[in-house]
């Protein structure tokens, strides 16, 4: 059977889509509330530090924003091509480094908290 | 006598405006451009949150800027836009058969717009919000 890289690719991709459609419109709406000056409580230091602190806190920050930074860079190549933007290699490895590297700093950052 | 080649048109930049299902598809990939800029703005709030709590003050003070409620007003109709979309096309990627008969594409996508409603309900009860 032929091998394909596409399924590292495509499986984050997928996971990805459905913590965005799932986790993300309410992400956006609770720092939205904080935008318009009505904090909520858990995005108070002391709570959301508390959250981030413990381990299952670190692996949902980590998951959300690990899998929605890869499934947007995926997306963002497909969207640059549809857009006319046909150097899909320079495209893709930049988009894919900058997933990387968020992900990997949303790690250190939250291994420090 | 050769034939004439077949030429198919298809100018890169603009083929979207043709037909409004192209529109349609495009302006869901734009939902991506918010997004990802979003999960940028998701980073550097981890990153105040561990240099401590005056910086994490900061970072709010600087959410409440105009420029940032505007970006995160595109961002929420962006998110929502790319839920709705994507929990409509979930009855077209994931048919249901139970025994012989498929399961009705609206109970699989009005499945996931329940569960979406839910989740955040209880997400904005933990995070104080109501």
């Amino acid at each position: 059977m032929a091998k394909s890289h596409k399924p590292v690719v495509w499986f984050p991709f997928a996971a990805g889509g459905t913590v965005i459609a799932f986790c993300i419109p309410v992400i956006v709406l609770l720092t939205f509330l904080a935008a318009l000056g009505h904090v909520p409580a858990g995005l108070s230091y002391e709570k959301l530090h508390a959250f981030a602190a413990g381990g299952i806190g670190k692996l949902v920050l980590f998951g959300v924003i690990a899998l929605s930074a890869w499934s947007s860079a995926h997306r963002l190549r497909c969207t640059c091509y549809d857009f006319g933007l046909r150097a899909d290699t320079l495209v893709a490895t930049v988009l894919y480094v900058a997933a990387i590297v968020g992900s990997i700093a949303a790690a250190l950052f939250l291994l420090r908290i | 006598m050769s034939r004439k080649p077949l030429v198919r048109e298809c100018p890169p930049t603009t083929w979207y405006f043709r037909q409004p299902r192209y529109l349609r598809y495009m302006s869901r990939e734009i939902t991506s451009i918010f997004v990802g800029a979003y999960c940028v703005l998701l980073v550097v709030g981890l990153q105040r949150l561990a240099a401590g709590p005056a910086a994490w003050e900061g970072f709010l003070l600087a959410l409440r800027s105009p420029a940032s409620i505007v970006f995160q007003f595109l961002c929420l109709i962006a998110a929502v836009y790319h839920a709705a979309t994507w929990f409509n096309a979930t009855q077209k990627a994931m048919p249901l058969q139970i025994g012989e008969d498929f399961v009705p594409g609206n109970v699989i996508s009005g499945a996931h717009y329940a569960v979406w409603i839910l989740l955040s309900l209880v997400v904005m009860f933990f995070a104080g919000v109501f």
